[in-house]
């Protein structure tokens, strides 16, 4: 029989492996991926353009629907960045309220993560299951900013909405039950025979490619690299507990820092269980007092942010890895002058391509799913000649070719 | 166009992501879960535009997505109807400014078929229980069809 030439595989924009519009490129022999490559771009909606045309509180907005899923990371980063450029200094207990709500995030992706990946494996139970937990936190979310997806509760200088005494009381409640199922959760992911052979050495990315890569998150964690914003970089509460609690890593848990996706599997299933822990230590020792330092939103906006002339970076830990913000204002403008978003997928989906090599066709789906690709995060960004209005991607040689005429000051 | 009577018995979903944020779309696998669990209606999420009666459409429609939308609503076998879900397929919501964004998606779909049966479910994001309530409106809207000739 004669051998097979390499052949291409198109998947995407719309397939039933992927939850979002993308289009991956594989070059196959037999079952075996040769090669792999990504065109993004199916999911860009301007949002950076639309953000230098409203002024900070209705970007606010735009932030959450950055990404539906991670939606209090963005919004978090926004406002930190733009409290560093107008100075503006939150109030204790909004910092406390932050990370809750954040943590209570991470929790509720990381449970929708463990669901996909067991729907990607053919594991329908799993789904079923993770998604039935999960609507717990939904509801802890729901009780605290009012909402479930999208909840609007970060503004500069604190946040929306206060908690309840009696909304403490049933976040701690449904969290308490969240402990008790600790065991079970683990031992259906962690010792599950089918959910091992699946995962086990399959899209392995290594500690060296992980560094070299620049990636972040859950994804490097795995492969052992201790790279975590909430402990390196502390911000808002953050700092209070570092001692409390430390990075995940899977050696830390008596499994190998392999980088494979099982090793992903036990880095997010046990933050999930520490985000949960982190909640209840920020519930134990939430400062009382105000919870914003400007109540009065038009002085916000008229005295504070319109005035305020400067820039700043923000970064935090999100779901997926480390969201970095940048944001400039000009006094007397409105509007933001320049806003820049690096949402933690656009510093992962580099890796893709190692974890490819040599993965059996099969596998693509969990190996596609295994970074918990945010799509809508990432499709901001795409490169549009003025003259020609034809689109182009720009290689590394390229950019350093164009970032070093324009440090020489040419346009 | 007449319906079967074997058709209002269940309806099958195609999810299409029109460059959504991905807030309606954890939504829609929230409703398909077990708290709200819409499978007991029979209602199930599917693999192909040609297996499903109704297409959920979330998101903004942008210029990368426009033609693709166009042939995944021609490749639905009739009768059949469009969910939109969420404000941005009614009125582009946030984005509606934006360079990239091909109009509401409501006007988009009906120079593509003037006679398409379009529901909407409004929110940003939407709850669940909304798309419960509008899969159960665009099931009405198809059994209408059945009195005409």
């Amino acid at each position: 029989m004669a051998k097979a030439p390499p052949y291409p595989l198109m998947i995407g924009p719309i397939h039933p492996a992927l939850k979002e519009p993308t289009m991956f490129k594989f070059t196959l022999e037999g079952e075996r991926v040769l090669d792999a490559d990504l065109q993004p771009g199916f999911n860009h909606r301007g949002i950076e353009y639309l953000g230098m045309k409203r002024n900070p509180l209705q970007v606010l907005h735009l932030t959450e629907r950055v990404c539906g899923i991670c939606s209090a990371a963005h919004q978090f980063v926004f406002t930190r960045a733009v409290e560093h450029a107008a100075v503006i200094q939150p109030t204790e207990r909004a910092d406390y309220l932050r990370v809750l709500i954040a943590e209570l995030e991470r929790i509720h992706s990381h449970l929708l993560w463990a669901g996909v990946a067991g729907h990607e494996l053919g594991f329908d139970s799993v789904l079923y299951y993770t998604w039935k937990i999960r609507e717990d936190v939904q509801d802890i979310l729901e009780i605290l900013t009012g909402n479930r997806v999208n909840h609007s509760y970060y503004i500069f200088g604190g946040v929306r909405r206060d908690v309840s005494d009696e909304g403490i009381a049933k976040a701690r409640k449904i969290l308490q039950g969240y402990k008790k199922l600790e065991d079970t959760v683990l031992n259906i992911f962690l010792s599950d025979p089918t959910i091992a052979h699946r995962t086990r050495d399959v899209g392995t990315l290594t500690y060296d490619n992980a560094i070299k890569l620049c990636a972040c998150g859950p994804l490097t964690r795995g492969a052992g690299v201790k790279k975590d914003v909430r402990f390196s970089w502390p911000c808002a509460a953050y700092g209070d507990m570092k001692n409390d609690f430390k990075v995940v890593i899977p050696s830390d848990y008596g499994y190998p820092n392999k980088g494979d996706i099982f090793s992903q599997v036990v880095v997010r299933l046990h933050e999930t269980f520490e985000a949960i822990r982190m909640c209840d230590w920020v519930l134990d020792n939430l400062p009382k007092g105000p919870i914003t330092s400007e109540p009065n939103l038009s002085a916000l906006l008229m005295a504070k942010l319109r005035m305020a002339e400067g820039e700043a970076v923000a970064r935090v830990e999100a779901p997926r890895g480390e969201d970095i913000h940048y944001v400039r204002l000009k006094k007397g403008k409105m509007e933001i002058d320049s806003w820049k978003v690096r949402v933690p997928t656009y510093g992962n989906i580099m890796s893709w391509i190692t974890m490819f090599k040599d993965a059996q066709i099969a596998d693509i789906p969990i190996i596609i799913a295994s970074i918990d690709p945010c799509i809508g995060c990432m499709d901001r960004v795409t490169v549009v000649d003025g003259d020609s209005g034809k689109e182009k991607v720009l290689g590394m040689d390229e950019i350093k070719r164009l970032a070093d005429r324009r440090a020489r000051g040419w346009k | 166009m007449k319906l079967t009577k074997s058709f209002d018995r269940s309806l099958w979903v195609f999810h299409v992501n029109a460059a959504s944020c991905n807030g309606c779309d954890i939504e829609i696998v929230a409703a398909l879960t077990p708290r709200y669990d819409v499978e007991r209606f029979g209602i199930k999420l599917v693999g192909t535009p040609r297996h499903a009666d109704v297409l959920l459409v979330t998101g903004p429609v942008n210029t990368q997505m426009a033609d693709r939308v166009r042939r995944i609503y021609e490749q639905t076998p009739g009768p059949k109807a469009v969910l939109i879900i969420g404000n941005c397929g009614a009125s582009s919501g946030v984005y509606y400014d934006s360079y990239c964004i091909q109009g509401p998606f409501d006007e988009f779909i009906k120079k593509v078929d003037p006679n398409a049966i379009i529901v909407y479910v409004p929110g940003c994001p939407i709850r669940p229980e909304a798309i419960i309530m509008g899969v159960v409106e665009a099931w009405k809207a198809l059994e209408k069809l059945r009195g005409e000739a």
